[in-house]
């Protein structure tokens, strides 16, 4: 049975509480993208500075913005930690892992199992999504897995903006 | 009774632990638990006359309706126009003809819009519709208004949850068809709806009346409202999903086109064109929900039984018990949206906790076993208008009683724990 401390453990509810990254930044040089729960209206905006190309970029700094549940709250701030510092392959790999945590394959099939393909998340490292292990336990609730990945998928919505940006 | 504002007459008592052993999922045990249901403003629990009324109609009596000689085919029909007769009764429909069976009140809309909307409004014509609408009161004008250039108008509420009729008269002018909720789903709010469909006709509008949340709830007299269309779902009633209510005027459902083509719906076929058949089968193309219509049959006759006075006088006692509880525990930390005058509101309640998201109040309440819908209730601009994404909301039916409610007083501690609110 699935108590709820799977599901709200302690570094979620720190995240919910004094949520990271939390702003606005300037568009352009950024690029904004706005997420959606229509189960739930949940509304998220991500705003992505990526220094470089799709290719090469690294990204400078995000911000979050919006209104949640703790799940999507702390998962929207984990997430802006994690991928501030990363190039743009190393945060798809990321948001791939994220999935895959989550019990989703992408539609091109990577899910998992093609992580440890990932620069800088190699099997020597036993916990390389760091705190967002934490959100593991999301699976269990079937029903909160989308408010898991608002921020994730919106964040992939920025990405894919910044695409054809090129050195942007 | 001209709307839902007002006192029902005294009812003999009902034994509602009775009505309590009539419902199965009370038997449903999660984690050792019962269960605590507060959601049949979403959808109602089904009683066993339902259930066995559907099981021994699909296991023995079934059969196509009205196209075969032989006599189970004559008995699956009668049994589909006898449940017609029943709901026509159950909201005083002048004939039952005039009853078209759909999917569900989201389709009668689209029905209306569809059919009478395409065949009587152009560019500029007035739709008038309130803040306190549904989605599937809103999005098949907006789709009108897109595709024909409607304008649509919309009927602004008070602080406290109700219509604001300031202006009606002036919104109303010119109008050729005013859509409203006979009870939000959201709020509860129980719109004075014989007063608005004076004030519609007098201005020479047509009126559709949106009872989804009303019927089950309350006793119900299309004729006292004056109302010219009316829907409302089965699944909500103690009845079963997959089949909706359309009723309208003859002489309006008589001059509409059909909405959808095919079988059933006509009266002659040629290679040249169509007839269409005499109601209500010209609204009913394809074969229908024929177990469906059984099982709302039965809805009809359980909550007849009961008598929709004594529900509706059940549900003001919950609605009443529950906000004297919450607000004498939680005091400003709960905030019940909507009017706080029972005799105005029906069992719908929508609330705020503390500064917590709805999503982790019910994920809390559920842990107790206490299903509360959260969300956006699938009204949005009244949600904005709320200043909130989403609510937590508790509903009520014949099978809640005020030990439902201190459950749920006493469950949202749980979240007092977790958040270290």
């Amino acid at each position: 049975m699935a108590g709820l401390e799977d599901l709200y453990r302690e570094i979620i509810l720190d995240h919910y509480r004094s949520p990271r990254n939390r702003g606005e930044l300037p568009v352009p040089p950024a690029v904004m993208a706005e997420g959606h729960n229509p189960l739930c209206g949940d509304e998220i905006t991500v705003y992505l500075d990526v220094d470089g190309g799709p290719d090469d970029g690294v990204v400078r700094d995000v911000k979050v913005a919006g209104q949640g549940c703790s799940i999507s709250q702390s998962s929207a701030s984990m997430m802006s930690q994690a991928v501030i510092g990363k190039t743009v392959p190393e945060v798809r790999a990321l948001v791939r892992r994220f999935k895959g945590l989550m019990s989703i394959e992408d539609a091109d099939g990577a899910g998992d199992g093609d992580a440890a393909a990932v620069p800088g998340a190699t099997g020597d490292d036993p916990h390389p999504l760091g705190d967002l292990e934490a959100l593991q336990g999301v699976v269990k609730f079937p029903v909160r897995i989308k408010c898991a990945t608002l921020a994730w998928n919106t964040l992939v919505q920025a990405l894919d903006q910044e695409a054809p940006a090129s050195g942007g | 009774m001209t709307s839902g504002t007002t006192t029902p007459a005294p009812t003999p008592t009902v034994d509602w632990a009775a009505v309590r052993a009539d419902f199965p999922f009370l038997e449903r045990r999660i984690d050792g638990e019962p269960l605590v249901y507060l959601d049949s403003a979403a959808t109602s629990q089904k009683p066993r006359q339902v259930i066995e009324a559907m099981a021994s109609s699909a296991a023995c009596g079934y059969g196509p309706i009205n196209r075969s000689a032989y006599r189970l085919a004559g008995e699956a029909t009668d049994r589909y126009e006898g449940a017609r007769a029943a709901v026509a009764r159950f909201v005083n429909a002048p004939a039952a003809h005039e009853m078209i069976f759909t999917k569900n009140a989201t389709e009668s809309i689209n029905v209306v819009a569809g059919a009478w909307g395409r065949a009587n409004l152009g560019a500029g014509d007035v739709v008038v519709l309130t803040h306190m609408e549904h989605h599937a009161n809103i999005v098949p004008w907006q789709m009108l208004a897109a595709d024909r250039g409607i304008e649509i108008r919309w009927v602004p509420l008070t602080d406290d949850g109700q219509l604001d009729l300031t202006d009606l008269d002036a919104l109303l002018d010119g109008a050729k068809l005013f859509s409203f909720t006979a009870m939000s789903n959201v709020l509860g709010t129980l719109p004075p709806v014989a007063q608005l469909c004076r004030a519609a006709h007098d201005a020479g509008a047509l009126t559709l009346v949106d009872a989804c949340q009303f019927v089950p709830h309350n006793a119900t007299d299309v004729q006292a409202w004056d109302a010219d269309f009316v829907v409302f779902s089965a699944h909500k009633m103690c009845g079963p999903s997959g089949i909706g209510l359309l009723w309208g005027r003859e002489a309006l459902l008589d001059e509409m086109p059909p909405f959808l083509g095919g079988g059933n719906m006509i009266g002659n076929v040629t290679l040249d064109g169509f007839t269409t058949a005499p109601l209500p089968d010209k609204f009913e193309a394809g074969t229908p929900p024929i177990t469906e219509a059984v099982g709302l049959g039965a809805a009809v006759e359980f909550l007849e039984t009961i008598g929709m006075d004594a529900v509706r006088r059940h549900e003001m006692d919950l609605t009443r018990y529950a906000l004297d509880t919450l607000g004498q525990r939680y005091g400003s930390d709960l905030v019940v949206h909507g009017p706080s005058n029972v005799e105005v509101r029906g069992g719908v309640l929508s609330f705020a906790f503390r500064d917590l998201h709805p999503h982790d109040v019910s994920q809390v309440l559920d842990e107790r076993n206490v299903c509360v819908r959260a969300g956006h209730h699938c009204a949005k601009p009244l949600m904005r208008l709320l200043g909130a994404n989403a609510t937590a909301r508790a509903s009520f039916y014949v099978y809640n009683t005020t030990d439902d409610v201190d459950a749920l007083a006493e469950a949202l501690d749980g979240a007092t724990d977790i958040f270290g609110l």
